[in-house]
């Protein structure tokens, strides 16, 4: 009976600190995400002047440039799959890769080989465990990630994309990730970066403002060559931004709901070890009573 | 007299935001003076000094390394990779 109040003692003893490392982390989490969702919007300003200036030019010039026109065959796509670098994050990194799976079958039965980059832990665990082959990933800071990234990853997916199929080149490219939609709300999503369709995204310009003929300089091809990597960089860093903020939130939730149910563990470990405890008493008691009355009788 | 309404981004923040009577800045194919009433226009943006004269306030420099600006209507917005500001720029434009 004893060693079962001892028992009842450790656990509430060692949940008791697990509740305590959880408040931390659901507290860190979401003293970040504030910051994290601040970053996303400050990277707006930045991704509607270059979408507004890329759709400009790709609408108003008849310039035939290899990153808005669509292959004739499409035998290879680039994946991109964004994750996380630490678990306790829920169904974060989960819920990514299965999304990740799906385009992976999806491009299978299209005929299509896929090359897949990673971002993160979490992905490259999930891929070495299974045996799967992907081209590259990229690990650390996916919670805080820096603009050099992106452009590291711009410049590789850039680069495949401007190789031959037989070099191992890629005919488009597709990022999945987890949106951020509100604090209680992300969505893995899957975009194609490339060939480019270029679409406004949450821009103050009202859809029937016409843009202005502009005049180019130097021409619309160099310009639309200097804009357009920038665009798919701008494209990557806001997807990053937005998985980083999904990241910080999944992990205060998952945090959140990991504190309260070790408060119901406790609770419930609490009446299990009153109890225990006074069965002992009361055998304790029955068994004096049941002494004396021996002795007595 | 009109006045160009002036923004600059960089990559991952807002740089400035403010009206001015001359944005001055190098392309790729020289250097370039952007007065109210210009044409629209798109360039490439080499890596050098920007210049900005704004209505109130002392002319400033922001070194950018790269990027390109667009004006439309007295509007010009710089998109610059990275965008520094030199010196101290008029406050209470931001």
């Amino acid at each position: 009976m004893g060693a079962q109040i001892r028992v009842y003692r450790q656990k509430i003893a060692s949940t008791s600190s697990m509740r305590k490392i959880f408040k931390a982390m659901e507290l860190i989490a979401s003293s970040r995400i504030g910051k994290a969702r601040a970053r996303v919007s400050a990277s707006l300003p930045y991704a509607n002047a270059i979408t507004r200036a890329v759709t400009a030019v790709a609408s108003q010039s008849e310039v035939d440039h290899p990153l808005t026109t669509e292959p004739e065959s499409i035998r290879r796509a680039a994946v991109l799959v964004l994750t996380s670098d630490r678990g306790l994050a829920g169904s974060y990194s989960a819920s990514v890769l299965k999304q990740a799976e799906h385009l992976a079958e999806l491009l299978h039965k299209e005929g299509k080989d896929v090359k897949t980059y990673l971002v993160g832990r979490k992905a490259q665990a999930y891929f070495d465990f299974r045996g799967r082959d992907f081209a590259k990933v990229w690990t650390g800071g996916t919670d805080a990630p820096e603009f050099e990234t992106a452009r590291e990853l711009r410049e590789v997916l850039l680069k495949d994309f401007a190789d031959d199929f037989e070099l191992g080149g890629v005919d488009e490219i597709h990022v999945v990730f987890s949106q951020f939609k509100s604090m209680v709300v992300q969505e893995p999503t899957v975009i194609r970066l490339l060939p480019l369709e270029v679409v406004e995204e949450e821009s103050e310009t009202p859809a029937d403002e016409l843009l202005p003929q502009y005049e180019y300089e130097p021409e619309p091809e160099q310009v639309l060559d200097a804009l357009l990597p920038r665009y798919i960089e701008s494209r990557i860093f806001n997807a990053m931004l937005q998985a980083a903020a999904s990241e910080l939130a999944h992990r205060q939730r998952a945090m959140k709901s990991a504190g309260d149910n070790a408060n119901e563990l406790i609770k419930k470990y609490t009446r299990l070890r009153n109890n225990a405890r006074q069965a002992e008493v009361t055998q304790e008691l029955s068994e004096i009573v049941a002494g004396a009355d021996a002795l007595n009788g | 007299m009109s006045e160009l309404q002036v923004e600059i981004v960089a990559a991952d923040h807002f740089v400035w935001s403010g009206a001015a009577k001359l944005v001055k800045g190098r392309t790729t194919s020289g250097e370039i003076g952007i007065l109210p009433g210009h044409v629209p226009m798109l360039a490439v943006l080499a890596a050098g000094d920007l210049e900005i004269d704004p209505i109130s306030g002392s002319r400033f420099s922001v070194q950018v390394d790269g990027g390109f600006f667009s004006v439309d209507t007295d509007r010009v917005v710089i998109v610059a990779d990275n965008a520094v500001m030199a010196g101290s720029a008029p406050a209470g434009n931001r």
